[in-house]
């Protein structure tokens, strides 16, 4: 089981959710797992309903069965100034330098150096260990960027190798991508039963194997429950209004002729069925493409109440008897 | 039995009380924004996965299909929407969208809610209107302006600079910037008199308006002079210049990045140093037309918690930028035909039809006899397990009752999709909305963003007609 998880997935599809579901699964029997976010946006804070994460490992769950969930937000900026206080002690010229716009230029304007930072504060998680000997986190999970950037976002190293041929940067990003390309890791692609996602999914794994990133999971967040089958969608297409309407009329709604509330529900929910059915196919053609791929599949149910944190129990318990962690 | 009314909603408990709390919400009516000719930009914005390109497209073809000539600039469209504008590979370069067809006046369905602004109508005042649509692509639209503003020797000793390499070619920031060049490009060119953009899928998704300003602090910064000092005085007696203070900072650089790629970048920017005045001032130019009465901004978003808190945001971003909204634009809200059934009464009729035996003996009379259903339909295949009447009637039951499930699930999403809504306008009453009713599927062509087009610019049902 890789210790770092890469959890991406196309803008939409909930990817942050299913990175805290996953967080809170693998934090089974006293183990401890730490939630990574890189984009800034203060998405774990929300889904964990707590105030916004400084750049800080904090605890922010606790699992059934004892295990515990941190969080952290890294933050580009200070994971630099982190870093160079750490390898080089350059506490007063770091300060310096971010007057002089350097850090800034750096983290936002120089190409790859940014996620260099960001993958690499989150390897280095992955291999920190306690003076015991027993490593800090048993996992390590990544809410990573979408789908579309992902395979660029991991692979820094080909980016940095035509940049910086030597110097603590490129040293830095070997040492990332021999985290990132080994089986310590796996980037699961979270997705919809939608054309759009389901594609970006097919195109993002082609480009992570392509890359010789390690591809674990296919997730398939927010499916709808089944109401009608293939045969009652058959039926729908075919059925007498008026039988519809005196059904509906003996589960009590009301008058079955012509006109009566009974009857009058029957086109528009007739109407919804059709929608449905469209939906139904649609999602049983996109179900065979996430097939194809030969990559282990996961669904987990579209929540009737919204997201909120009871949810997000929800969806971690059914990872878990999905057999995830 | 009383079977009691279906409707009246006052009546359930919790039917979704939406119907009255949006009378203060103030429509968006999409048309007359197209059609007024001092509109001359409109700026999609909003978070991933909300629709944003699609709802660029739809308005680019339905602004083209009332007689204006329009070009859309989109960001990074999925393969099946550049497909359903006939484009196979959108590029650089705008490409006229065949099959626009002109609908200003006898289009049976423009939707009757408009006759309010029959009186604004200008229709046949223009010459048929144009679709053009583009994909912007970053590292092209760098090495064009690096080949405008600079000679052939220095333009090809930048464009082979491995730093511009990596720089041009998308990194934090690259495509806001470019998307930005472009958008000022489009519009000098004048060919256009509505240019529709969609924004990047950035991560704070408004980097775009940050961009110039960005750009401005690095250009007027000290990190330039430092880098570009050394390159400029080739190490000569010019050294002297730098005090120690700066020469520790090269020295700290170089730590950093690397001697080599300190080198390319000191080389890249002394290159770049004669273009980097005209980027600025042409970014300033396109910020300022951002805030120009032409412009429109609309911000999009689905009915979703988190993408409605994106929204609020952008919303107040963009106020505190004094950039003008035209509206909110949100997409795949749902409706029901039948809202006058609660999803309660819905799930015990349904639980109702459960229990066949109960319902009979209520009934008085077997249900099985009906003589429409003989004959029309088989039960399926699993229903005789323990009832052992697999009558056709049965089959229509158990359908019904699975119809007011489903019915139970919509009602369910609308309540929550109203709520969501109706607390981001409570928030922002200021701001005008369209609701675009949901799709079953995708988007493949033409007739299918007509169709969100229409929906775009239908005042929906549950919106009260304008009020103020």
């Amino acid at each position: 089981m890789s210790r770092l998880q890469v959890v991406s997935g196309k803008g939409g599809t909930g990817k942050t959710t299913v990175a805290a579901a996953l967080a809170l699964a693998l934090a089974t029997e006293g183990k401890r797992t730490l939630l990574v976010e890189v984009e800034g946006r203060q998405g774990i804070a929300q889904l964990f309903e707590t105030e916004a994460l400084p750049y800080e490992e904090r605890k922010i769950a606790v699992a059934p069965g004892g295990g515990e969930v941190y969080a952290l937000a890294i933050d580009p900026e200070l994971a630099l100034l982190d870093y160079l206080q750490m390898f080089y002690k350059l506490g007063g010229a770091g300060r310096a330098l971010k007057k002089l716009g350097a850090i800034d230029f750096a983290t936002t304007i120089a190409p790859g150096l940014r996620d260099v930072l960001l993958t690499g504060k989150a390897c280095e998680a992955v291999r920190r260990k306690e003076k015991s000997g027993r490593y800090t986190y048993d996992y390590v999970v990544m809410d990573a960027p979408p789908t579309g950037r992902i395979t660029r976002f991991l692979n820094v190293n080909d980016e940095v190798a035509g940049l910086a041929k030597i110097g603590p940067i490129h040293n830095q990003a070997q040492a990332v991508m021999r985290v990132l390309k080994s089986p310590e890791t796996a980037v699961h692609l979270v997705t919809l039963l939608e054309e759009m996602p389901v594609q970006e999914t097919a195109d993002g794994i082609a480009e992570l194997r392509a890359a010789k990133l390690p591809v674990g999971r296919i997730i398939v967040n927010m499916v709808r429950p089944e109401l009608l089958d293939f045969d009652e969608l058959e039926l729908a297409r075919a059925v007498p209004r008026t039988a519809v309407a005196k059904s509906l009329s003996t589960a009590g709604l009301g008058g079955a002729r012509r006109g009566g509330n009974a009857e009058r529900l029957v086109e528009p929910l007739l109407a919804q069925a059709e929608e449905y059915a469209e939906r139904y196919t649609l999602e049983h053609e996109q179900r065979g493409v996430l097939g194809e791929l030969g990559l282990p599949l996961h669904e987990l149910p579209l929540l009737a109440e919204g997201m909120d944190l009871a949810g997000l129990y929800e969806l971690a318990t059914e990872l878990r008897q999905q057999g995830i962690s | 039995m009383t079977s009691d009314p279906a409707a009246a909603p006052h009546d359930s408990a919790h039917a979704p009380d939406g119907h009255r709390a949006i009378n203060s919400i103030r429509p968006l009516a999409i048309d007359p924004l197209l059609d007024d000719p001092e509109t001359r930009i409109v700026v999609c914005c909003g978070a991933g996965g909300v629709g944003k390109t699609t709802t660029a497209a739809a308005l680019g073809l339905r602004a083209a299909e009332r007689g204006r000539k329009v070009v859309v600039l989109t960001i990074d469209p999925a393969r099946r929407l550049a497909q359903s504008m006939g484009i196979d590979s959108l590029d650089n370069t705008p490409r006229r969208v065949k099959g626009v067809e002109d609908r200003r006046e006898s289009s049976p369905d423009d939707s009757p809610d408009d006759s309010a602004d029959d009186s604004a109508e200008d229709g046949g005042r223009r010459a048929g209107g144009e679709l053009h649509a583009m994909m912007l692509d970053m590292k092209r639209t760098f090495d064009e302006i690096v080949e405008a503003h600079a000679d052939p020797d220095r333009a090809s000793a930048i464009l082979s600079n491995p730093f511009y390499q990596s720089l041009s070619a998308g990194f934090a920031g690259t495509q806001e910037y470019m998307a930005m060049e472009k958008l000022g490009q489009l519009r000098s060119r004048d060919e256009w008199d509505l240019i529709i953009v969609d924004t990047p899928p950035s991560r704070s998704a408004l980097d775009f308006l940050d961009a110039p300003k960005r750009l401005g602090s690095f250009l007027d910064g000290k990190l330039i002079r430092v880098l570009l000092a050394p390159a400029k005085v080739g190490g000569r007696a010019g050294m002297k210049f730098l005090n120690v203070g700066m020469s520790m900072m090269t020295g700290a650089l170089g730590k950093l990045l690397g001697g080599q790629l300190l080198k390319d970048v000191q080389t890249f920017v002394a290159a770049m140093d004669s273009m980097f005045g005209g980027f600025r001032t042409r970014a300033d130019a396109t910020y300022k037309l951002l805030q120009a009465p032409g412009t429109a901004f609309l911000v999009v978003a689905a009915p979703e918690r988190d993408a409605l808190r994106e929204a609020a945001y952008f919303v107040e971003r963009l106020a505190a930028e004094d950039m003008p909204l035209a509206g909110l634009v949100l997409n795949r809200v749902h409706g029901s035909g039948a809202a006058q059934l609660s999803a309660e009464r819905a799930l015990a009729a349904a639980e109702n039809l459960d229990e066949p035996r109960i319902v009979d003996q209520m009934d008085g009379k077997a249900v099985r006899n009906s003589p429409e259903t003989s004959g029309s339909s088989e039960s399926p295949a699993s229903t005789g397990a323990q009832d052992g009447s697999p009558a056709p009637d049965r089959a229509v039951e158990r359908l019904t009752a699975g119809l007011l499930r489903l019915h139970a699930e919509r009602m369910r999403l609308l309540s929550r999709e109203r709520r969501t809504r109706d607390r981001f306008t409570a928030l922002h009453p200021e701001v005008a909305v369209a609701e675009v009713a949901a799709l079953p599927g995708d988007v493949h062509d033409l007739a299918g963003l007509r169709d969100i087009g229409d929906r775009l610019a239908t005042v929906r049902p549950e919106l009260p007609t304008t009020d103020d």
